[in-house]
């Protein structure tokens, strides 16, 4: 923890804001899909930041990389591709769907499913096992205390 | 001096709390009044304590008392008051005290408010109020206490963290705490419900206005801090799913569920045990939150060896409340009998669908928030799951609950019909319209704008239908006359959902129509972004009262005519060590002219970034309505009717029985 703060606070020390000008390709599409790339990876020494908002100077230089290989003419899966093999999967801000993360994606749509299940169970049984309307006896009882209770002051 | 008697009375508040909670309940158990009766008094007693240990910490730093460790850490002699009073709870300390004193207000708020409770369920709300506040004031007493004494005080303090010296933060804690605490209101509610064994329409009614102010607090507190991201961190974004944001959104979720779902009971007598769940599950995603807010396992899953004691000792609060509740759930639910009946499609129904969507959701923000803690700790992967997960996997819950939203709040109780789509027709179709148009008519290709403005055109339109619904029949103009006489809880609910459709529609908005420059400008130079054109007039140093700022001056025309001069700033905290930007900003109603100034360029000249954003100020403008919308609520005449029958019945029960 005491590292990462470090490293922190040292990267806030010299505030460089997210994209510099300098960093900016010449030809807008490409620009365009850096800037995109860029949204989904991690900075690796910040809190939750991706590295197109980061003012880190690794940001800064994971963002020089992303365009370099762009410029290189490798497709958006190659830079990921070349990212993930050298980070490893930390720095993907959406991690693949493959093995275990599967859960990740899969928890939420088990429960909705099941949520529905349920819910549809119950809405359309509840009219069968419903108590009727009005007031069971230990109520009824409280009703007639209550108005004795009146009825004496 | 007071520093010492604040911190015995914190020590004499958890005495009183340990009372408050074991005598009320043997005393409600045995139905021994006089025992039931401490309860009240004990609520007052302690609430006073906490606020005077409250005052006291406070008074430490407004006098910048440096012999208080506290105080040395987190405050400065330079620092303007305003933090100097935010940062009593600018820190683990201080805010967990704030924590307990807004806990023990609202026990003490539900003594004095609570008149109409019957006796049994006043006594065992406030005991279960009382245990959550012994757990908190124990762990502030035995780990985390903010009255410790420095042997050798230093001459000054390390002054408050920069970030949180802003109007925007220094409000947000304490509605986010009133919030998350409000909720241990119908925590206390749910526990007492199922001890007592009866949930009924009553229950429901009392519940609702107290988790009705906790989850407005909440949306207060929320918008508050997202606002305050969107000026201060210097790009203008404005929600990051963030473990911290993500652990203040998911009581927020749940929440707003536990207010609908306890409409069902009130009105119908339905939906019980499932009302009770949520109003537990709303309290445990308050502790989940102050967990991973307080333990930092989530920012960085190594912070939980730094502090494992705290971080451990909330778990076990977390574990012994939540774990205790959902066990007496189990063995106390089943005996919670539904009564009103009602069709398949029907409001009730409707809820159903709102409950199950909002609880969902809610899921998908707790999954994305703890996986990386769950992956690497279960298979061994590390891994990182940022905003566009959450954006896949949220956004089509809230477009599935937009949807069904202003069909759902028109659906009549018990059973619906299709007179109802009848009246939403016209709404449905002017939203596909309006939708239609914006598509036409913008030039990217981008789905997400239209998209957003459909739901926000439906969820408003929506909610004017079904206020004019409430009309009844008849020609306009006694309609409209019946408007201003409708109950305020109709307005309330109105209000809300329009002010959600404004801001779906503003995040939708920004989000696809923003406009984003980045240039090196000399001074006097101008740069151009769609119909503005920003110069660069002038750059200088200005001292502030704890900080130094590069402050430059940009001025704005927009089609050539000049709107005015932007003043965005580069601070720099000498005693913190710690840069922070302050975005310049033209708000508009329309959108935002954003402007930040960067470091100044090897070759002459600085980094200008400009932002166009269009409808920014709609999200916080939709939540802040939706906060009215829920103190309109608050005010409906049932709350104050059994309020005055209250204070009617205190005299005549002095008039002697003739």
């Amino acid at each position: 923890m005491k590292v990462w703060l470090t490293v922190l606070l040292l990267a806030l020390a010299s505030p460089a804001l997210a994209v510099q000008p300098d960093e900016v390709l010449d030809d807008p599409a490409l620009e365009e899909r850096a800037r995109e790339l860029s949204k989904g990876l991690r900075c690796l020494v910040c809190r939750n930041e991706s590295i197109d908002e980061s003012n880190a100077e690794l940001a800064r230089d994971l963002r020089l990389l992303v365009r370099e290989r762009l410029v290189a003419g490798d497709t958006d899966t190659e830079v990921i591709a070349y990212l993930v093999d050298r980070y490893g999967e930390y720095v993907l801000l959406n991690p693949p769907a493959t093995g275990s993360t599967l859960i990740l994606w899969g928890a939420p749509l088990a429960l909705l499913l099941l949520g529905s299940g349920v819910a549809v169970l119950h809405v359309t049984r509840q009219r069968k096992s419903a108590a009727p309307e009005g007031l069971d006896p230990e109520e009824e009882e409280r009703l007639r205390a209550l108005l004795d209770e009146d009825a004496k002051g | 001096m007071i520093v010492e008697l604040g911190h015995f009375a914190l020590i004499a508040a958890f005495a009183v709390a340990i009372v408050q909670m074991i005598v009320p309940m043997i005393g409600a158990w045995q139905r021994w009044t006089g025992w039931m009766a401490v309860a009240s008094p004990a609520a007052t007693v302690q609430v006073l304590l906490v606020a005077f240990s409250f005052a006291a910490l406070t008074y430490a730093f407004v006098t910048s008392d440096f012999s208080l460790r506290l105080v040395t850490l987190n405050s400065h002699t330079d620092k303007p008051m305003l933090y100097k009073v935010s940062g009593v709870w600018g820190n683990h300390e201080g805010s967990l005290l704030l924590w307990v004193l807004i806990l023990a207000l609202f026990g003490a708020a539900a003594a004095w408010f609570g008149g109409q409770l019957p006796d049994t369920l006043r006594a065992r709300v406030l005991a279960v109020q009382a245990s959550v506040g012994v757990a908190f004031y124990a762990f502030i007493l035995f780990t985390s206490n903010p009255f410790t004494r420095l042997e050798i005080p230093p001459f000054n303090g390390q002054d408050l963290n920069p970030l949180l010296q802003d109007p925007g933060l220094a409000f947000h804690p304490p509605f986010l705490y009133l919030g998350y605490v409000g909720l241990s209101m119908a925590f206390s509610f749910a526990v007492a419900a199922l001890i007592e064994g009866r949930v009924d329409a009553a229950w429901g009614r009392w519940v609702r206005p107290w988790t009705l102010a906790a989850w407005l607090f909440l949306t207060i507190g929320i918008a508050l801090g997202s606002w305050w991201a969107y000026y201060e961190l210097g790009w203008g974004g404005f929600w990051f799913w963030d473990p911290v944001e993500n652990a203040s959104f998911m009581p927020w979720l749940i929440a707003a569920a536990l207010l609908h779902s306890a409409i069902v009971v009130e009105k119908r007598e339905a939906l019980k045990s499932w009302t009770i769940l949520l109003a537990i599950l709303a309290f445990g995603f308050s502790l989940v939150g102050t967990f991973i807010v307080r333990s930092g396992v989530l920012t960085s899953v190594h912070a939980f060896a730094n502090d494992p004691e705290r971080g451990v000792y909330i778990l076990a609060i977390l574990g012994v409340f939540t774990g205790g509740a959902l066990l007496l759930y189990a063995i106390r639910a089943p005996q919670m009998q539904a009564k009103g009946v009602f069709g398949v499609v029907s409001r009730e129904s409707a809820l159903v669908a709102n409950n199950l969507l909002l609880a969902v959701s809610c899921f998908v923000v707790f999954v994305g928030t703890i996986w990386p803690l769950v992956a690497e700790m279960m298979f061994d992967r590390k891994l990182s799951v940022g905003p566009p997960f959450f954006n896949a996997a949220f956004t089509p819950f809230v477009i599935a609950l937009a949807l069904l939203l202003p069909i759902g709040s028109i659906l009549p109780w018990k059973r619906g019909s299709s007179r109802v789509m009848r009246a939403v027709w016209p709404v449905a179709l002017l939203s596909v319209a309006v939708a239609g148009l914006i598509w036409a008519m913008q030039t990217g290709r981008s789905l997400g704008g239209p998209l957003g403005a459909a739901l926000g055109v439906w969820l408003v339109a929506g909610a004017t239908v079904d206020l004019m619904t409430r009309t009844g029949r008849g020609d306009l103009r006694g309609r409209l006359g019946r408007l201003t006489r409708l109950p305020r809880a109709d307005w309330g609910k109105a209000l809300a959902h329009g002010g959600l459709g404004i801001t779906i529609f503003g995040v939708a908005g920004l989000t696809a129509w923003q406009q984003e420059g980045i240039q090196v400008l000399d001074i006097d130079q101008s740069m151009t972004l769609g119909r503005y054109e920003i110069v660069l007039e002038d750059v200088q140093r200005i001292q502030g009262p704890n900080y130094i700022a590069t402050q430059a001056r940009m001025h704005v025309y927009e089609d050539g005519r000049d709107i005015g001069v932007l003043l965005p700033e580069k601070r720099v905290y000498p005693v913190a060590q710690m840069p922070t930007t302050e975005a310049g900003i033209d708000n508009g109603f329309f959108r935002d002219v954003y402007a930040v100034i960067g470091d100044p360029q090897q070759g002459g000249g600085y980094a200008v970034r400009v932002y166009i954003k269009p409808f920014a100020n709609w999200i916080w403008g939709g939540a802040i309505i939706m906060a009215l919308g829920g103190i309109v609520s608050l005010t409906d005449r049932r709350y104050r009717v059994a309020a005055g029958a209250r204070r009617d019945a205190v005299p005549s029960g002095g008039v002697p029985a003739e």
